[in-house]
């Protein structure tokens, strides 16, 4: 195709790439310039001179090297992977389950009640919810508390235990979001066949074969791409709530990256250690992205890209 | 596409018509509903157990009295909610970043997202790619920040509305919508009448996609409302503060601080303080559960529609 070509099939759609405009523009200052910015990660940078005026860091890697050899690098680390995969293993397959299990229910009454209850925890802030953990879990005034004291036993501060902390995390968000995250499923559940049930009835199967035959493999491609997603994001665990639910108790197990880089960049005014930081760990998170793609093409399931 | 799903996933019902039920199903229905009623409660009774509690007298909470129903009744949390001015101002702010922040959203994305669904845009996989990127890669939050306050948002009204208004999930998901339920003849026939982009836009493909245009407005509402991590970042100004942050320093900070206390009067102190967060807790919530259940079909349209393309 010729330049002149081209332009004419720009020039005809003058009014579309109006349209895009105002978010073309947002996404380059608020998403690729800074993503120019993370060459601070290789300078001495010093808000005075600027982006492009701090000099080199030397060595290049020192920002890098500060963070790989300080105590904190595989404390973080290992928290950020032990909280995403802790999550991965308990709130990839229940959304499935749940969703398998709505689609089995008869009653479209009690069916769209069930629903609409088990995805309003979804609705609840962050904030909220981590007050209500506090609430509940306090040992003096909360749930937890007067169960254990309907035992006749003095209930452990869960909360500012480090132990305590991965489990609370991750089970506090499959109560919050594993009904929200069934839909997706339910959707794929929704376009199957129905000849397939016909015939495996017909068959005599029962109800259970049916969901263990027809429903759970039919189901499996929709997976593989929230796997692909949710792989993608492994070393990527939200900020909002755990920051929230830290405090100098629990920190053993609950300073992550995210947290880490906040605290290094805003608190301390790190910025060239904390942008370092922040980098390796979208790097990592991009490439964990690419590889999971790939293994699933090779799989022959459905693939992201 | 969504109106015909509700019958299709009804594969059990097929069994009943044709062939008389098998034992098995009749022990798997007692199982199937007994799991509900479990998940009921789980779900239920701790909230329920938090709206009783914003009722009831602080001591019988803290003995472990209230389980089913308010135990002296009182509306003190209520009173001392009222009594914090800065909540109110953060529920002000909270209500104008919603509303201003939803409609910029909508202003921002749907418009990209229908110039992204027109095949014949030139340069429209480039120009995709350059949104889908920024769903698995970022500058990170010094860069982010640095630019917020070279273009001196930080602090501001704004920075909670603009930055980051663009959200490349709701585009695919909008985006697929207008491909999927505008053919494109529509456009065609248009164009030979004279019609432009532009009037195309506006006067008929927005009015036909109410129902994607609301699940996003709904998605960044929810959003706005949540969200506490931008006004951590980059809000100073307590006048500026959302609700969400004000309930962080309510709910969260000092409850750590004052669970580390000891002795008799940080307790009672303790005491009435969270019956103060019980009540705000209902506060802040209601408005979204309230709406909610309302919007839900629209919501589930859209997490479906966004499911149609992965």
């Amino acid at each position: 195709m010729n330049r002149s070509g081209t332009w004419k099939r720009i020039s005809r759609n003058w009014g579309l790439y109006l349209l895009l405009l105002p978010s073309l523009v947002l996404l380059i200052l608020f998403a690729y310039k800074p993503m120019y910015g993370v060459v601070i990660a290789f300078k001495n940078y010093k808000n005075s001179l600027g982006i492009l005026g701090s000099p080199w860091a030397d060595p290049l890697f020192k920002n890098f090297q500060r963070f790989f050899n300080s105590y904190q690098c595989e404390a973080t680390i290992r928290n950020t992977l032990r909280l995403s995969l802790y999550s991965l293993a308990v709130g990839f397959p229940i959304p499935i389950i749940l969703a398998l299990m709505i689609n089995q229910i008869t009653a479209m009454r009690f069916r769209r009640t069930f629903q609409t209850i088990l995805y309003l925890p979804h609705f609840i802030s962050t904030v909220v919810m981590v007050g209500l953990l506090l609430i509940w879990l306090s040992p003096s005034s909360g749930l937890v508390g007067a169960f254990y004291r309907l035992l006749g036993k003095d209930a452990p501060n869960v909360m500012t235990s480090a132990s305590g902390f991965p489990s609370i995390y991750v089970w506090s968000d499959v109560w919050q979001h594993s009904g929200w995250d069934s839909i997706v499923f339910l959707a794929a559940l929704s376009s199957i066949d129905p000849t397939l049930y016909e015939a495996a009835t017909v068959d005599g199967a029962t109800r259970w074969q049916k969901m263990r035959y027809i429903d759970l493999p039919l189901l499996m491609s929709t997976a593989c791409i929230m796997l692909i997603l949710r792989a993608g994001n492994l070393m990527n665990v939200g900020f909002e709530k755990v920051f929230l639910m830290q405090n100098d108790l629990n920190m053993s197990t609950s300073e992550i990256i995210a947290t880490y880089v906040y605290k290094m960049g805003l608190r301390n005014s790190q910025y060239a250690v904390s942008t370092a930081v922040n980098l390796f760990n979208n790097l990592v998170n991009f490439v964990l992205l690419l590889l999971v793609n790939c293994v699933t093409r090779k799989l022959g399931e459905t693939s992201l890209f | 596409m969504t109106t015909t799903t509700g019958k299709q996933s009804l594969p059990a019902s097929h069994g009943r018509n044709r062939v008389r039920r098998q034992p098995k199903d009749v022990a798997f229905d007692v199982v199937l509903y007994l799991i509900c009623a479990i998940l009921l409660i789980l779900i239920l009774y701790p909230l329920w157990f938090i709206v009783i509690a914003s009722f009831s007298d602080p001591s019988a909470v803290a003995g472990g009295h209230v389980w089913f129903v308010p135990v002296g009744f009182t509306l003190d949390g209520y009173e001392e909610l009222l009594n914090q001015p800065n909540v109110w101002v953060g529920y002000r702010n909270t209500i104008l970043y919603t509303v201003t922040g939803t409609l910029f959203g909508l202003a921002v994305n749907i418009p990209a997202a229908y110039a992204l669904s027109r095949k014949d845009l030139w340069g429209r996989k480039a120009l995709m790619g350059l949104f889908v990127f920024t769903m698995f890669f970022s500058g990170g939050l010094i860069p982010i920040f640095l630019t917020v306050q070279e273009l001196g948002l930080y602090n501001s009204f704004w920075v909670m509305v603009v930055p980051f208004a663009v959200s490349a999930y709701n585009v695919i998901v909008a985006r697929t919508f207008f491909e999927t339920s505008l053919p494109p003849d529509l456009w065609d026939a248009a164009q030979i009448d004279g019609c432009g982009n532009l009037r195309f836009f506006f006067t008929i493909a927005l009015p036909l996609s109410k129902a994607v245009v609301s699940v996003i407005a709904l998605w960044t509402a929810v959003g706005q409302w949540n969200s506490y991590f931008n006004a951590l970042i980059y809000i100073r100004d307590e006048n500026l503060y959302p609700l969400a942050l004000i309930m962080r320093n309510i709910l969260v900070t000092q409850q750590i601080q004052s669970a580390l206390g000891t002795g008799e009067a940080a307790l009672i102190a303790l005491r009435k303080a969270n019956l103060m967060r019980y009540a705000m807790i209902i506060v802040a919530t209601v408005p979204i559960m309230c709406v909610y259940p309302f919007v839900q079909k629209y919501f589930d349209q859209g997490v479906m529609i966004g499911a149609v393309k992965g």
